[in-house]
């Protein structure tokens, strides 16, 4: 986690009433754990106290993370269409194995499960496109947001806000101007151009998924850029202009390794998000046409939930051939951070 | 800016042109940021714009292509004789003459027409002759309307539900947890520590079978429960009120203790209090996360009637005959309580994500 800033340097306080409406139901509550509390406290000793503070949220993790992630083992090694593990039969790696088998791994129609390789190709294409853009316009975004302009609050505001948007509500935004007789198709033909059916069109599909996805997220990465160019010392800009060094030089000898550390968290959240993508792209296109923009989580939801027969074991191991690759992001975006904070 | 000397004095009239109040001088840059700003507030908000002016369209009124800005919808007209009320257009008659008459229907390129003041004569005309007569109408019973024949106000109270009581929940565990690990000096505390930051590796997206089948077990597949309970204990949120919890000062609490206060008073009368500011950036990102929640509500809320507004609402745009002049209202309805919380609260998310690198 990037704590790039301490969190007390810009207090923020919530208005007094809000607080006082808020208070007052919760001090009810936490009054009335006091003297089981107090109990607790005297026959176990003041030693086993931080056991007992951590012991909810610890239990939640272990009934809610910890053993569905065993549980997930379980679930790729047995067959079958059964929910409860005791009534499923073992078959070992049966399951990566009809997963992982491919004539030509680098064609997906040789696949025996080639919907699983498409949504990998897929994904990866997705990966790519939207995670290079991404960077390329929040970068641009925040060096714009970070010059004197007036009007800068708004402007932030602007490129923010859609972060805030739910997947189906900016998904929906979008479908509407999209749609055959959409908004954009209406501009099309009065510039006297063809109608373009977007989502009957695969490439154009992938298009919009990726367009759709950098428009909805890269507020929140601008964010982090805009923390990371505001941290860079002014002094160094000053005495580049005492110099007379030409803007595009100061970006590229000041600005840009100074907030590189910032970069490659971005690149790294990026990353961890995109190979994750679901939600947005499901709602907009469903995965089509055909498999078009199907990605690896809507394989393991359409495999796991929505296929008329349930295959809990096939998605199982597509989840943990993802958890693998995310393992993997997720190790190096710990070691990027380390070096950030360390540098 | 400051190579404008060196650039004027060789062009002198693109160095007049470009000369600016404050001294300097126009850079590309400057150009293209405002460019850039123009383009980018179009790109942003216009959708939304687009939105909420087409959901206050009729579904005539939708219907129409090349699309009206404003909800224009076309007049219609009960006629006697005829069901339905029929929609009224201008018709430039052969003789010059412009008659408002009402459509029956069209058959290819010719419309039979009606005169809605003497309804037994029905004439022919070329479709290019006629032109449809529009009114301002704002339709409000888009809103109105899914409030009754949907169940959407349930919905509407299951996200309300869910979001509130998985935040209070959230904030209470994870205070808890946060006070345990910020304020104790206790053996194996930096395990459970590294194993918190562990849990952050595990999104839902990679334990949905397993989880479904603990979520079958407790018995809360289609309860609200079953939305509320899995995501309650975040990792983001112990770690983020850990960090904050770590800056209140030893002596406060050893003081506390001197006056025997018991530990369980210290942590809300003193610790939570000071927290505060991170708390609130916990609450915000907590409901934000559970009002927008979209996979594992997919998954687990298969009954419309524990449908959240998000699941409902991804139901309606994917019926074969999407009305979407009702998706479009809810959509709206939707967006309300995040542009709200928006409004009010922009400084603390903006704050909370610069300074955890999370949202």
């Amino acid at each position: 986690m990037a704590f790039d800033t301490d969190p007390r340097a810009e207090p923020v306080r919530l208005s007094d009433r809000v607080y006082a409406i808020l208070a007052l139901p919760a001090m009810a509550f936490f009054r009335l754990f006091e003297w089981p509390l107090r109990f607790l406290q005297r026959i176990l000793g003041i030693g086993a106290m931080p056991y007992v503070f951590l012991f909810p949220n610890l239990a939640f993790f272990g009934i809610f993370v910890i053993t569905p992630l065993i549980l997930s083992i379980g679930f790729s090694v047995t067959g079958g269409t059964n929910l409860f593990l005791q009534d499923r039969p073992y078959v070992g790696a049966e399951q990566y194995g009809y997963l992982l088998e491919c004539g030509n791994h680098l064609d997906p129609t040789t696949c025996r499960e080639d919907r699983f390789w498409r949504a990998i190709y897929n994904t990866g294409t997705f990966v790519f496109f939207q995670v290079g853009f991404m960077v390329l316009f929040s970068l641009i975004t925040a060096l714009i947001l970070n010059r004197e302009i007036r009007g800068r609050g708004f402007f932030r505001a602007v490129f923010f806000f859609p972060v805030l948007l739910s997947p189906v509500v900016v998904a929906l935004i979008w479908k509407w101007i999209l749609l055959r007789d959409g908004v954009l198709n209406a501009a099309l033909v009065s510039m006297g151009l063809e109608r373009i059916l977007f989502f009957v069109d695969p490439t154009w599909s992938m298009f919009w998924a990726i367009f759709v996805s950098v428009w909805a997220h890269m507020g929140f990465y601008t964010l982090i850029l805009l923390a990371g160019l505001q941290a860079i010392p002014p002094d160094l800009y000053e005495a580049a202009e005492m110099d007379g060094t030409s803007k595009e030089r100061v970006f590229w000898r000041i600005t840009l390794p100074l907030l590189w550390p910032n970069m490659l968290v971005v690149i790294v959240l990026a990353l961890i998000k995109a190979v994750q993508i679901f939600d947005e792209v499901f709602v907009l296109t469903g995965g089509g046409p055909g498999t078009a923009t199907q990605f690896i989580v809507q394989y393991i939801y359409t495999t796991g939930f929505a296929n008329q027969v349930q295959n809990f074991g096939l998605a199982s191991a597509a989840s943990v051939v993802l958890g693998v690759v995310l393992f993997a992001l997720t190790i190096v975006q710990l070691a990027v951070t380390r070096r950030k904070d360390e540098g | 800016m400051t190579m404008a000397s060196t650039s004027s004095s060789g062009r002198p009239v693109l160095g007049f042109l470009t000369r600016r109040r404050e001294g300097g001088q126009w850079h590309w840059t400057d150009v293209f940021t405002y460019v850039y700003l123009v383009l980018g507030v179009l790109l942003m908000f216009g959708p939304v714009v687009w939105l909420v002016l087409s959901s206050f369209k009729t579904p005539a009124g939708l219907l129409e292509f090349p699309p009206t800005l404003l909800p224009l919808g076309q007049i219609e007209v009960q006629v006697e004789g005829y069901d339905d009320p029929l929609p009224l257009f201008a018709v430039t008659m052969e003789d010059g003459t412009v008659k408002e008459l009402a459509q029956i229907r069209r058959i290819g390129i010719m419309a039979q027409m009606v005169d809605p003041e003497n309804p037994g004569e029905r004439v022919s005309v070329p479709i290019n002759t006629r032109e449809p007569i529009r009114e301002m109408r704002v339709a409000t019973e888009n809103y109105i309307d899914p409030l009754e024949t949907f169940n959407f106000l349930r919905y509407l109270q299951n996200s309300v539900i869910v979001t509130v009581v998985a935040t209070v929940i959230t904030l209470l565990i994870n205070s808890m947890a946060a006070y345990g690990l910020a304020i104790y000096d206790f053996k194996g505390r930096n395990a459970i520590m590294l194993f918190v930051i562990g849990t952050l590796m595990i999104p839902v997206t990679i334990v949905l079978v397993p989880t479904y089948l603990v979520v079958t077990q407790l018995g809360m597949v289609n309860t609200l429960w079953a939305v509320i309970l899995p995501g309650a204990a975040t990792p983001t949120g112990v770690f983020l009120l850990r960090q904050y919890m770590l800056t209140i000062p030893k002596d406060l609490i050893e003081a506390a203790r001197m006056d025997k206060a018991s530990e369980w008073t210290i942590y809300w009368r003193i610790v939570l209090p000071l927290s505060l500011p991170a708390i609130a950036v916990l609450a915000i990102f907590s409901v934000m996360w559970r009002w927008n929640d979209f996979l594992w509500p997919l998954v687990v809320l298969t009954r419309n009637e524990v449908y959240t507004l998000q699941i409902g609402l991804n139901a309606f745009q994917g019926e074969l005959d999407v009305q979407w002049h009702y998706v479009l209202a809810m959509t709206v309805v939707t967006l309300i309580p995040v542009v709200l919380v928006f409004a009010f609260l922009q400084r603390f998310i903006t704050t909370g994500i610069a300074s955890s690198g999370m949202k």
